[in-house]
């Protein structure tokens, strides 16, 4: 029985990355390494305003004084940063005419499920697709903009919305954060913006698609959402890489703004190439992900379905400031073979009333390892704070990982918080049951990871559920899919 | 003070005190003390920079001028005298140690069965060369610089050994006595041994009899044999001028039991380090403790499961009450290493806070490399139940009264977890007066040890 | 016994109580029905004295006492006492360790000793068997894993304990099977002395049959509507509240 199982599991974890092709496009880049000239450089491509360089400028410096951290629960080989290329570029044309893309490029998003023609787009969801270092296509941007909202490339946000970058960039995750979060302020090459105006609920889903596909390169995008008073907006982000023998290099930051009233759902399926079954290649995930519930009742939801990336360092926050704001984070990280993921949540509690909750679900296989790290922060002031945390970790296998770290840091005492924590395999008599009822091992193994991470694919919106569990299905089934 | 200075002071003093520090003792420890004294240089005192010591910086109490003791001190008064301890109903050896050291004039236990031995840390590191030999230092684990600092510094305390199949009835109650004229630094140093198919229980209390400062790292190694069951309960109640860094050491082979049991109802700041290594098949441990602080105290629990081996089953739970400007911190480490299938691991801290102004900071964490294991842990941070609170009082009980029956309840968890029972009723009667404010020494001892 | 003047109560900033007028004499046994959300609970938990509630307005005397200047514990303590819909689970507190607070908190108001711990333990066993208790329970936390039928009993069980004046029970029928039903209201109707007074409150005739009222009220919508004899209980549960509220409309 035992031998039987392990061979059932093997077969069950071990489904192909579907999006490891690469694409032949003609690439512009810049030569390996990171200096100031490069920064500059960065900065002159893309034509941006002297302040825009200044940032980066000082964010370069600091970076210089910082060390690679270590305290997360990962085996961190040593990254030459000297050895990475900085901007990559899919040519594109200047006026960015959908009709003069590059067929190659309209191809690969094709390929990938994103169609960028708007008669052909998803129903209901404008996309913002970033190839590389830069952004080459958003569509639905007009039908956008009658309604007052900016959803652009980030640097056309720069060019185009100078105050509103210029007064919310790095508002949220300062380039003094962390060490990634400096790196990324230095040489982010683009990313999505988007601004929702007061009382304005988004007509239809934001969604940013990236795509890494030079080799060498390393993908730094930045993300910048500001929901005005009484707006609301459901953004998704995916991610994909192509299947190299190399690590690629992926730290990216994302910054949101809720106001008064203001709703912001986040959604990301993470799906960087995951390296192979030996744990060679892969990307490097390396992401600051951060709110600011700045207004009164103002909500940040995240939710994030992570399977892909060799390396996983993420940890989505917020900061709730304004009274009675709450905040929420699901989360379902799945690792298999080499894979390993550092990942959770940090919530701050500042304004009074304030609520949290965190479901973090963890699927450890192979020979992966899984950590949950989280905080929960009551500041002295702060009146009334409830948190609610749950991380669940399922192990497949005996080779594999889970490790949870929270924090409960309470410094007023009408706060209530709560954690919980399980770890568990799958319940032999959960399979002996579906086992008695018909069904397969193999079978049983796919329902009950897929019930296991219902509770969090649920809070997706329906498109990107259906994609997550698919998801799920191919990092960990082959079978089951 | 600079950790620089604090690491430099304790390098001049190891120079200048090694004739005294190395006198009287087997070579082995001072081969083992050697190694840490180096080891200490290296790393030095645990500062915020330390992960495991984020909640407490060691370099705020090290950075007093104490004295430090390398010789043995006499005491003026016979502490027999001044130090009685009776537990209603419970017949135990008394074994006193004073600021670090085994107490010259303990009396003699009478009534041990054969073969047990039960002496200072020197003797027995001379006269049971062999025992010693085997044990000291096997189970301490140098992660930071406070278990060198003890090993380097560390001359003497207690050293208990009972043979195979001895069941030992009487509770060892060991009382660790501060008594000097000026702010004093002590180290003492602790064997356990029990052996294969034995039983032992041991009562540990922490009394500070003067009104200087104090600053105790005691470090205590307890080695539970196949099949062994051992009790150990520390009961720290000393004074806010104390500081007590207490580490322990467990270490348990097949089929062996240990409850660990930690109360502590007064001290400055105290620091307990709990590693348990569980490294036979089928152990079992239980560690349970429970804080109350008030004033400005600082309470941090450190522990670590090490589940090193299959099938062991260890269940942690730590409650604290949190008064006044009081500040807490607790980290919980279960780990699950790779073979170690069929685990049950389990932990959980809760934590209430009765008023505006504390703190507390709680991390467990559960570092799991085994699939077959069942395995929780849970923290919370509250407060007083309202609607309990209101229904108490709708049946006469008053608003003081029902919070602090409230309040006991919570604490009633982890004293319901005391094996010996009338431990447990005199540890549920020091609760008590403690929770109502009144001090907290024993009826029946005649020393006010929290004036 | 008690007198409400013109009761007003909110919670947050809503108004549950909007100008209850009772009045209950010795011996008498009062009804309080009404349809859900009408404010019956609410009632209760302001004579309790729950301070999630702001009287606003009005007055409760008791025994000629200011019933609404007092504390919840003085309340108890002089006499009232509430059996609650939902007695609160307390895990950690011994329930005879919890009697005999509360019993000897009575005694201290009243200026008497402190029970003795046999006296104390007679008299516990001697209410036991009123309300057929399962000593069992007694070594437990106060309702912690009882039974909702074990919950109510324990309720009148404490209630005999107590000895109050007036008794509120509040939905005392809820979740109660036909024999625990039976075993509660005996031991209120047992309890009962031509000097003490109950206010039931319900929603539905059933437990109405066993604890048999003098007065019934009607209370919808914060205030009492209608006040009948007995034979209202019938008339209630013939025609529902609809009828009142159509009658109400009409006025």
């Amino acid at each position: 029985m035992a031998k039987d199982e392990d061979e059932i599991i093997e077969n069950v974890t071990d489904g192909e990355y579907k999006y490891g092709f690469v694409t032949d496009v003609t690439t512009e880049t810049i030569g390996k390494g990171l200096n100031e000239d490069v920064v500059r450089l960065i900065s002159k491509i893309k034509k941006e305003p002297e302040w825009m360089l200044e940032f980066r400028l000082k964010a370069f410096r600091h970076w210089l004084t910082l060390e690679v951290p270590t305290w997360a629960y990962l085996d961190l080989p040593k990254i030459d940063f000297q050895d990475v290329i900085y901007y990559a570029a899919p040519k594109v044309n200047e006026d960015k005419s959908w009709d003069d893309v590059d067929p190659e490029i309209k191809d690969t998003f094709n390929k990938l499920g994103i169609p960028l023609e708007e008669q052909m787009a998803l129903s209901g969801i404008a996309v913002d697709a970033v190839m590389d270092s830069i952004s080459v296509k958003t569509t639905f941007k007009d039908t956008l903009a009658e309604k007052g909202i900016i959803f652009c490339s980030f640097s056309e946000a720069v060019l185009n919305h100078p105050d509103l970058v210029q007064k919310y960039l790095g508002s949220v995750v300062s380039y003094r954060d962390n060490f990634y979060a400096a790196l990324n302020s230095a040489v982010f090459s683009d990313g999505s913006f988007c601004y929702i105006p007061k009382g304005v609920r988004c007509p239809m889903e934001l969604s940013t698609y990236f795509r890494i596909n030079a080799a060498e390169s390393g993908q730094f995008e930045r993300t910048l959402l500001i929901a005005d008073d009484d707006a609301y907006v459901s953004y998704l982000e995916g991610c994909t890489a192509p299947q190299r023998d190399e690590n690629q290099l992926h730290a990216a930051i994302v910054e949101i703004i809720a106001k008064d009233n203001a709703e912001v759902k986040y959604s990301t399926v993470q799906n960087w190439y995951p390296g192979n079954k030996k744990g060679e290649g892969g990307i490097y995930n390396f992401v600051t992900k951060r709110g600011l519930c700045e207004g009164f009742n103002s909500r940040i939801t995240w939710t994030q379905v992570e399977t892909g990336s060799a390396i996983t360092w993420k940890y989505p926050s917020t900061i709730l400031k304004g009274d009675n704001s709450s905040s929420e984070f699901y989360s379902v990280a799945v690792t298999n073979n080499y894979q390993q993921a550092d990942t959770g949540s940090k919530m701050i509690h500042i304004g009074n009333n304030t609520k949290s909750t965190i479901v973090s679900k963890g699927i450890s296989a192979g020979h992966s390892s899984n950590a949950y790290r989280g905080l929960v922060k009551v500041a002295k002031k702060c009146k009334g704070a409830r948190n609610f945390s749950q991380c669940d970790s399922l192990l497949l296998g005996d080779k594999c990982g889970a490790h949870t770290f929270p924090g409960l840091d309470v410094q007023n005492p009408t706060a209530i918080v709560e954690h919980e924590a399980t770890t568990s395999k799958i319940g032999e008599d959960q399979l002996f049951y579906c086992n008695q009822r018909g069904i397969s091992t193999e079978d049983a193994i796919g329902l009950i990871v897929n019930g296991y991470a219902k509770e969090v694919i649920n809070k997706m919106p329906m498109e990107f559920a259906v994609e997550a569990q698919k998801l799920l299905q191919i990092s960990l089934e082959g079978s089951v899919g | 003070m600079s950790v620089e200075k604090i690491n430099k002071d304790f390098q001049d003093l190891f120079v200048q005190g090694k004739e005294l520090l190395y006198n009287g003792v087997n070579d082995l420890m001072n081969e083992k003390r050697e190694i840490a004294f180096n080891r200490f240089i290296e790393g030095g005192i645990p500062d915020k920079k330390n992960e495991n010591y984020k909640n407490t910086d060691l370099s705020k109490i090290y950075e007093r001028d104490y004295n430090v003791v390398l010789n043995y001190h006499r005491q003026d008064v016979d502490l027999n005298d001044v130090f009685t301890c009776d537990v209603p109903n419970l017949d135990t050896h008394l074994v006193l140690t004073t600021n670090g050291w085994y107490y010259a004039r303990n009396h003699e236990l009478s009534g041990l069965p054969d073969g047990v031995i039960v002496c200072s840390l020197q003797e027995a590191s001379i006269k049971h060369k062999d025992l010693f030999e085997k044990h000291y230092g096997k189970y301490t684990i140098s992660d930071n610089g406070v278990t060198d600092l003890n090993t380097a510094f560390a001359q003497d305390g207690y050293f208990i050994y009972v043979p195979e199949n001895v069941i030992l009835e009487k509770t060892i109650q060991i009382v660790n006595l501060m008594r000097a004229n000026a702010d004093l630094m002590s180290f003492q140093r602790n064997l356990i041994i029990i052996g294969k198919n034995s039983q032992a229980k041991f009562m540990v209390c922490d009394h500070a009899l003067s009104s200087v400062n104090f600053l105790s790292n005691n470090l205590t190694e307890i080695c539970a044999e196949e099949n062994a069951v051992v009790d150990y309960y520390q009961l720290q109640s000393q004074t806010l001028k104390c500081s007590l860094v207490d580490s322990v050491f467990v270490n348990q082979e097949k089929n062996s039991n240990v409850l660990n049991h930690t109360v502590t109802l007064y001290g400055g700041l105290i620091r307990n380090n709990i590693f348990t290594k569980l490294s036979g098949e089928n152990a079992e441990n239980h560690t349970y403790g429970m804080y109350l602080t008030d004033s400005v105290q600082h309470v941090d629990n450190y522990t670590y499961i090490d589940h090193a081996s299959a099938k062991c089953f260890s269940k942690e739970n730590f409650k604290g009450v949190l008064d006044d400007k009081s500040t807490v911190g607790f980290t919980g480490r279960i780990e699950v290493r790779p073979d170690s299938q069929q685990t049950e691991a389990y932990q959980n801290n809760n934590n209430l806070l009765i008023s505006d102004d504390a703190k507390v900071f709680t991390k467990p964490q559960l570092v799991i490399d085994a699939d077959d294991v069942k395995c929780s842990h849970g923290a919370t941070v509250g407060q007083i139940d309202e609607d309990a609170l209101f229904y108490l009082r709708s049946r006469g009980i008053g608003a003081k009264e029902a919070r602090m029956m409230m309040v006991f309840a919570f604490t009633n968890e982890i004293i319901g977890k005391i094996r010996i029972e009338p431990i447990r009723e005199r540890v549920a009667q020091l609760v008590e007066k403690r929770l109502r404010g009144e001090d907290s020494h024993c009826d029946a001892c005649k020393l006010q040890c929290n004036k | 016994m008690l007198e409400i003047k013109d009761l007003h109560a909110k919670v947050g900033d809503k108004e549950i109580l909007k100008g209850v007028n009772l009045v209950v004499k010795p011996g008498e046994v009062h009804a309080i029905m009404g349809p859900n959300g009408a404010g019956k609970s609410t009632l209760s938990s302001v004579l309790a004295g729950r301070e999630v509630f702001d009287v606003t307005k009005g007055e409760v005397h008791f025994q000629g006492k200011d019933l609404l200047a007092l504390p919840a514990e003085d309340r108890a303590r002089e006499g009232v006492f509430m059996s609650f819909q939902y007695p609160v689970e307390i895990p950690g507190v011994n329930t005879v360790n919890f009697l005999k607070t509360a019993v000897n908190e009575h005694r201290k108001y009243k200026g008497l000793e402190p029970l003795a711990a046999g006296a104390f333990l007679k008299l516990m066993r001697e209410k036991q068997a009123l309300v057929e208790m399962d000593a069992k329970l007694m070594n437990r936390s106060v309702n912690e894993g009882f039974s909702g039928g074990e919950k109510k009993k324990n309720e009148i069980f404490q209630m005999a304990m107590l000895e109050p004046k007036l008794s509120i029970l509040d939905e005392t029928d809820s979740g109660l099977d036909i024999d625990a039903l039976r075993i509660v209201s005996q031991g209120v109707n047992t309890l009962k002395t031509p000097e003490t007074s109950t206010i039931v409150i319900t929603h539905y005739q059933r437990l109405l049959d066993y604890i048999v009222p003098d007065v019934v009220h009607v209370l919808y919508d914060g205030r009492i509507v209608k006040t009948a004899g007995r034979e209202l209980v019938a008339e209630l549960e013939e025609k529902g509240y609809d009828w009142i509220k159509k009658e109400l409309e009409e006025h």
